[in-house]
């Protein structure tokens, strides 16, 4: 590798660096580009094909309870208009399809994957508009301003999820789940369709960006560590009295008991 | 118990002070005073070794903390904050956590430290109550510790709103709101105290003073009268064998106390850093600062708050309209009764129970709990109505992380703080007396051998042999309560004045609250049927010895 380092010291290097840098990202964009065009042609173009599939999907998963057409049954809503974010969330987070309706529809492992997803979204997509699925850069977090995103979050969130997205009850069986598991795409998702129990929050009340903004503060806080040792769940003072009174004082009480123990019966009485 | 002279480094240092104050015969006697052994006897000692370490660590903060409420721009360390707008005091608080060497665990121990603060007085209250030890001559130090605690709550209560984080701005608001629903003078009062909106601008730099001087100087100067008051007095001490009322069975402040205080003070601080350094505690920088227009979810005060807040939550929404003014029971209710309950409650308790047993005596030997099963149910009930209350103040936790609805907690608790207490006083009762006719049945038939015998008619027994020294002189150690001297009637059956008119009704039931549970240890009678058929009655009789130790009355045979 000696003859790079010898290269490397050229004067000439740095710019032949910078130059070759630029042909490979100029090229790299050309390629990609049109082929970006491409899918997204073919997804237009595979659309007729996705609805169907979906409608095929939705009939042997949903049906029982949405209605053969989605328009609604005693025990589920119509899904005319909810639009295929709706559909992405619920069917995503493994929410549908619904297995047994109790106070609140949880959480669970996705059954449909990725594609059946899309299908089925873009099924009832068909039916009567809605919102659609965010764009990769609506969601990404990279680029959200998670300051702005902790101040919209403490003032729009909070009260449910708790301060740093641990989740809380709410009334009637119901709770504000941990934000922990939900993708970037989710949380959008989350704020455009307020799902159950949970307020929508619409483009006039939070705009595009400033939804980044929260899930760039949500994604972050989750990640981040705590400085301060175990974040005892990060629930607030109700887990800090019980480790203190738990931990600490049971410690040192023990502590106490070992300090006057009296040795095992000896001879002498103290 | 030892008593030998002091070193002669000791020795020197009294000598010094003796030459200029004249102190060394007191000094040299406190050297010798006993200190008894007993786990539950160093559980205020917790306290202090927490106090000292809250003065240390919190002067510590003031070297950085500024208890101010203008507003900055943030730009320190925790970029998720970058640029946020926030007062002063949350940016220094910020600047202590991130920017000020060695900061975060100076904030966290002086937080576990407060924490365990409390704990640790809150524990040996209980334990004082329990074993009667503020009975005369110690009821003064009983109201000072009552004093202390009081002032420790608030206290802390001040401490965790000076960081004017979104949870601090929460209770602070709450605060407020107690304040405000106080009939009459509710509204100048928050005046007074906020001089003008709120938050304001002037509210927490009086907290602030409060919390690092006022409260800090008072709480110092009842710890020091504590402290001597129970250094004239001496320590109680369980009953045993050759304790009397008259001696204190232990070991001698110096040498071997000192020692053990002082591998007890190492322990102290050993637990508080290491919950400091490995147990987060009040992230202010995750609760993001105050602003009136945020709440978030698992907003509690600290946990010694944690029964007020409680007690607001399963307040029923009442407010009444009194000649134009509202009365906000809501607020009012559940901010003054539970608090007010307990603490006049423990405060008047000594003297209650001195006119109801007219028990006037000096008393050194502390009260084993079962022995006194009244005082030990009215304890229970008062610790379980504060417990649930605390359980209350959580419910929006326990209903997330139990999985169970808020409403359903909320009516449970709101029917338990009325029930739980009433099953705790009769449960405890019944097991102060179930433990009382076991002490009795030990004296009487001695303890269970392991050894078992075949009778001449095929029945199989276990032998029961004398319980050890020891353990009677624990057993009997037991001091009768005097006969109350109310004269219930006279020769003609017209009942005494003392006993007439409410008072003397409420006395005599009171005096029969606090004597009707007890199982004589000495009798005989008492406890013996249902304890089944014992070895020595058949065949050694004789088996239960006199004790020698014993009380007012011997042990007879049968
Ligand atoms: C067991 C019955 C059941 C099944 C099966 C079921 N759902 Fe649902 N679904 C419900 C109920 C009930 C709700 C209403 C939940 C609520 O808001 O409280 C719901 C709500 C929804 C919503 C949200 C509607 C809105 O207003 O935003 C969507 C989208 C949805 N379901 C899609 C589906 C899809 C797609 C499937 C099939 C994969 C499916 N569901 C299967 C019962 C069911
Ligand atoms: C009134 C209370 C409430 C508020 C305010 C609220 N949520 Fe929710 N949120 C809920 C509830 C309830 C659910 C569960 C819905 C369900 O299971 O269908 C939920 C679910 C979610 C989920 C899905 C979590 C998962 O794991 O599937 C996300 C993400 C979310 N919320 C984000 C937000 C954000 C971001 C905000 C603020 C802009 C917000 N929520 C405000 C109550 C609330
Ligand atoms: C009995 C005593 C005390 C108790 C119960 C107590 C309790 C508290 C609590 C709970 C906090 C909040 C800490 C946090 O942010 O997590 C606090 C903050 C503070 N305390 Fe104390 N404290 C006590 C004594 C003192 C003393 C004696 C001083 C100073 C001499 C002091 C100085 C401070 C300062 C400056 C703060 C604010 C800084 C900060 O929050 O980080 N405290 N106190």
């Amino acid at each position: 590798m000696k003859w790079i380092t010898a290269w490397r010291r050229r004067p000439w290097a740095g710019y032949a660096v910078v130059l070759a840098a630029l042909a490979i990202i100029g090229v790299a964009y050309a390629g990609v580009s049109p082929r970006t065009d491409r899918a997204q042609a073919a997804a237009a173009a595979a659309s007729d094909q996705d609805v169907a599939k979906g409608k095929q999907l939705f009939n042997q998963a949903c049906s029982s309870c949405h209605g053969a057409n989605a328009e609604g049954t005693k025990n589920a809503p119509s899904l005319i208009g909810v639009g295929a974010a709706s559909v992405d969330f619920q069917v995503s987070t493994g929410r549908m399809p619904a297995m047994n309706l109790g106070a609140q529809i949880p959480r669970k492992k996705p059954v449909f994957n990725e594609e059946q997803t899309r299908q089925i979204a873009a099924y009832i997509a068909s039916l009567g508009g809605g919102p659609a699925i965010p764009s990769k850069d609506q969601v990404d977090p990279a680029s959200g301003d998670a300051a702005m995103g902790g101040k919209l979050f403490r003032a729009n969130c909070a009260q449910c999820h708790n301060f740093a997205g641990s989740g809380g009850a709410l009334t009637g069986g119901k709770y504000a789940p941990p934000l922990d598991k939900a993708t970037p795409e989710q949380i959008y998702e989350a704020m455009l369709t307020g799902p159950q129990a949970m307020p929508v929050f619409n483009d006039t009340t939070l705009t595009p960006a400033q939804k980044r903004a929260i899930i760039a503060y949500v994604t972050q806080t989750r990640s981040e560590p705590n400085p301060g040792g175990n974040g005892l769940g990060r629930v607030g003072p109700v887990a800090e009295g019980l480790a203190g009174w738990l931990v600490g004082l049971g410690l040192i009480v023990i502590a106490a008991m070992w300090i006057t123990a009296r040795k095992p019966k000896k001879k002498h009485n103290v | 118990m030892t008593t030998q002279a002091p070193p002669k480094a000791v020795d020197g240092a009294i000598g010094f002070l003796d030459e200029r104050f004249g102190t060394a015969g007191f000094l040299r006697g406190k050297m010798k005073k006993v200190f008894p052994d007993h786990w539950s006897f160093m559980l205020g000692e917790i306290a202090l070794y927490s106090f000292i370490i809250l003065l240390a660590t919190g002067t510590f903060l003031t070297l950085w903390f500024k208890p101010s409420m203008s507003e900055v721009v943030y730009n320190g360390h925790y970029t998720k904050l970058y640029g946020v707008h926030m007062s002063e005091a949350y940016n220094s608080t910020l600047r202590i956590s991130f920017d000020v060497r060695g900061g975060l665990l100076m904030r966290q121990i002086h937080h576990w430290a407060a924490v365990l603060f409390v704990a640790s007085l809150t524990v040996h209250m209980l334990r004082v109550f329990f074993t009667g030890a503020y009975r005369k001559p110690r009821e003064v130090n009983w109201l000072i510790g009552l004093g202390l605690f009081t002032l420790a709550l608030l206290e802390g209560l001040f401490g965790y709103s000076l960081p004017d984080d979104l949870l601090s701005g929460t209770g602070l608001r709450i605060t407020q709101g107690v304040m405000q629903s106080i009939p009459l003078v509710g509204t100048y009062l928050f005046y007074f105290a906020f001089g003008g909106d709120f938050p304001g601008h002037d509210f927490i730099p009086r907290l602030y003073t409060v919390h690092v001087l006022l409260i800090p100087g008072i709480l110092l100067a009842l710890v020091g009268a504590h402290f001597m008051i129970l250094w004239h007095q001496g320590h109680t001490q369980f009953p045993g064998k050759n304790r009397a009322e008259k001696n204190v069975i232990g070991k001698p402040f110096y040498p071997v106390f000192m020692i053990k205080a002082g591998a007890f003070f190492m322990f102290t601080f050993a637990v508080i850093a290491l919950l400091g350094t490995f147990a987060q505690i009040n992230p202010i920088w995750l609760f993001g600062p105050y602003t009136p227009d945020a709440i978030t979810a698992g907003s509690q005060p600290d946990y010694y708050m944690g029964f007020l807040e409680g007690a607001l939550r399963i307040m029923p929404n009442w407010e009444t309209n009194l000649w134009g003014h509202t009365v906000s029971w809501n607020v009012l209710v559940p901010a003054l009764v539970p608090l007010g309950l307990i603490m006049t409650g423990a405060a008047l308790w000594p003297f209650i129970e001195q006119w109801a047993t007219g028990d006037k005596r000096i008393h050194h030997i502390a009260d084993r709990p079962r022995n006194a099963p009244f005082r030990t149910a009215v304890g229970m009930t008062a610790v379980t109505f504060y417990g649930l209350l605390w359980l209350a103040g959580g419910n929006d936790v326990i209903a997330d992380k139990f999985h169970v609805s808020l409403y359903a907690t909320t009516w449970f608790f709101r029917v338990a703080v009325f029930v739980g207490p009433a099953i705790a006083y009769f449960v405890t009762k019944r097991i102060c007396l179930g433990l009382q006719n076991k002490d009795a049945d030990i004296l009487h038939h001695g303890v269970e051998s392991g050894v078992i015998m075949r009778l001449p008619s095929g029945e199989f027994i276990e032998v029961h042999e004398p319980a050890r020294d020891e353990d009677k002189a624990v057993l009997t150690g037991k001091v009768p309560l005097p006969e109350l001297a109310i004269e219930d009637e006279d020769e003609n059956g017209i009942p005494s004045p003392s006993a007439r008119g409410p008072l003397g009704k409420l006395r005599k039931n009171l005096n029969q609250a606090f004597t009707a549970d007890d199982v004589p240890v000495n009798g005989h009678d008492e406890g013996h049927d249902d304890t089944g058929p014992h070895a020595e009655e058949d065949l050694q009789p004789g088996g239960v010895e006199p004790g020698g130790t014993g009380g007012s009355r011997a042990i007879s045979h049968h």
